[in-house]
């Protein structure tokens, strides 16, 4: 008997460690792989370590094979369809619905107690259990919606107004909270439930689109402690310790995505969208540049036939313009050419650290030659031709030399360091920063207009009529 | 109040081990990392079986935690595939025919 009692046991300690490995094994590039498959074997081992400790009715049974189905094929449909440029809103997606399910789980026991009546610890778990798993949830379909363009930023979010309204609901939240245990599955649950969701929404609308990456991070790590929190509530100790690693893991992201952006949690997260608030001297037109020099695709592909070393500084912009396999094949017809090339990758460039490596990748740009800021700043005094595609406050030098820009401190690609830089853009709006980039004023510079995707296959084009890399197949 | 004691050693174990696991990641993993570690919040799985497991014939708790297990699934499944689609583009032995996507 002592055998077959220590057998879950064993199982949980195994699916701890396997997780711990695995999550260690995601941060370097070539176990990365592997360790995610480790994790999910971890994940399969607790469910089983879990199935053969509980003793199921049939019913118990088809209810689970329901709740499989519906869920496992939505997350296999999802995530062999979506696509590389669409991840973090898929990441926002998934991880709102993981907040929702920790929801259920307390809403189900402080309805119907089926493990007896709960005690107070169960209480206050229950209580945060429902408070983070909604906030996650709604905050998260409301980031998802933000990226996705669904969802805009309404005017009154941008005003003081909206302090008072979340202040309001985190009270009500409060009050909820405090009347919860003598009326466990009375009005102050719902109450809890209806302002925890709303708060979520209420937080997390204010927030302009460029620092979304941000709060789906610590939204993530919400969704941890959601977990943490659902594991006091059935007793779960191995739920607790993947939760609390999660939310960790959560937190130490977004503080790197935080640092790299020059802004602080609580600006992100309490000063409203950054260009609304700001005073933008020209409204964010074009009336505040006044020696712009602009080029056709012809100059620019001439420039990138003389040069010998030629940087891609990709941003948003690329991503947004889904243009990454025309980038490369640009450069690999420039590499036939003889020209060495490589890529510039700021540490938020995309719309998370990291985002952008995946898509490049997904265009099969070697690893190699993405180099990191702290690399390739150096190499930019020898650099013939730079090429911004839709990246902007990244590459802005007043965040180097003015100290009255709101950039000042961000460290930035030092593009200005090159012979020539071309900045590849839709029109001269402002970064989601909402302001001036002293970048295109220099006289270096020169701003090619268009989306990114058709400036690049007319660069394509107008080198190939040139006659460079003539082996190259498209 | 020891198993209550107990449960939060391990929370606090688990949080700084959490921190320690992740503390120097690559840039680029950055997404993945994020990706992979949502995947494992929705280990809440394992809340949504038991409450399924303790429904003793109720209904509306079956029910309840069959929804929560098929948010929870999508959360796991979804997360770990997506994860995997993204760290396989880093790998350099990949074929160009398999890149669409």
């Amino acid at each position: 008997m002592a055998g077959l009692d220590l057998l879950p046991a064993v199982i949980d300690l195994v699916a701890v460690l396997l997780l711990a490995l695995g999550i260690k094994g995601l941060s370097k590039v070539s176990t990365a792989r592997s360790a995610n498959g480790l994790a999910a074997l971890a994940m399969g081992l607790a469910v089983l370590g879990l199935l053969i400790q509980q003793p199921l009715s049939a019913q118990a049974w088809l209810w689970i094979a329901i709740g499989t189905a519906a869920g496992g094929l939505l997350g296999l449909v999802t995530a062999q369809r979506v696509p590389m440029t669409a991840m973090p809103e898929t990441v926002a997606l998934f991880n709102g619905c993981g907040g929702m399910a920790s929801l259920l789980v307390a809403l189900g026991v402080a309805l119907y107690s089926p493990g007896g009546a709960p005690g107070l610890v169960e209480q206050i778990s229950i209580v945060i259990s429902v408070f983070v798993g909604a906030i996650t949830f709604s905050g998260s379909i409301v980031a998802m919606g933000k990226l996705q363009g669904w969802i805009d930023t309404p005017g009154w979010t941008q005003s003081s107004l909206r302090h008072g309204v979340n202040i309001s609901l985190a009270v009500a939240c409060l009050a909820g909270s405090i009347t919860l245990p003598g009326a466990m599955a009375g009005a102050p649950l719902w109450v809890l439930v209806v302002a925890s969701s709303l708060l979520g929404i209420g937080v997390t609308l204010p927030i302009g689109g460029a620092d979304m990456p941000v709060v789906i991070s610590l939204l993530n790590s919400y969704s941890g402690v959601a977990a943490a929190a659902a594991g006091f509530v059935v007793g779960s100790q191995l739920l607790i310790v993947a939760g609390a690693m999660v939310g960790a893991a959560g937190l130490i992201l977004t503080q790197v995505m935080c640092t790299g952006m020059n802004r602080s949690l609580v600006s992100v997260l309490f000063g409203g969208a950054l260009g609304g608030a700001a005073p933008v001297g020209g409204g964010g037109d074009e009336a505040g540049y006044t020696r712009i020099t602009s080029c056709s695709a012809e100059e620019c592909a001439l420039a990138l036939e003389a040069a010998e070393r030629v940087v891609f500084v990709p941003g948003y912009g690329l991503a947004v313009a889904q243009a990454q396999h025309a980038l490369r094949e640009l450069s690999k017809l420039l590499e036939a050419h003889g020209v060495e090339v490589t890529y510039a990758i700021h540490p938020v460039a995309g719309r998370m650290p990291g985002h952008m490596n995946v898509l490049l990748a997904e265009a099969d740009v070697p690893y190699e030659q993405l180099l990191e800021m702290d690399t390739i700043n150096p190499e930019f005094p020898r650099t013939d031709v730079v090429i911004v595609l839709g990246a902007n406050d990244v590459v802005n030098p007043d965040a180097k030399s003015d100290s009255s820009s709101p950039l000042f401190g961000m460290p930035v690609l030092e593009v200005d360091q090159a012979r020539q830089v071309f900045v590849v853009k839709r029109s001269l709006g402002a970064g989601y920063a909402g302001i001036k980039n002293a970048l295109f004023e220099l006289p270096q510079t020169a701003m090619v207009f268009g989306d990114a995707k058709a400036v690049l296959n007319g660069l394509l084009s107008e080198l190939r009529s040139m006659g460079v890399g003539k082996k190259v197949a498209a | 109040m020891s198993a209550l004691s107990q449960a939060l050693w391990v929370l606090l174990l688990g949080s700084l081990l959490g921190l320690e696991l992740i503390g120097k990641v690559p840039p680029t993993l950055h997404t993945p990392l994020m990706s992979g570690a949502n995947a494992i919040s929705g280990i809440t799985v394992l809340a949504s079986l038991t409450l399924i497991a303790q429904a003793n014939g109720q209904v509306p708790l079956l029910l309840l935690g069959s929804l929560s297990l098929g948010f929870a699934l999508f959360n796991v499944v979804g997360g770990f595939l997506v994860t995997d689609r993204m760290l396989a583009m880093f790998s350099r032995k990949k074929t160009r025919s398999g890149g669409a996507g």
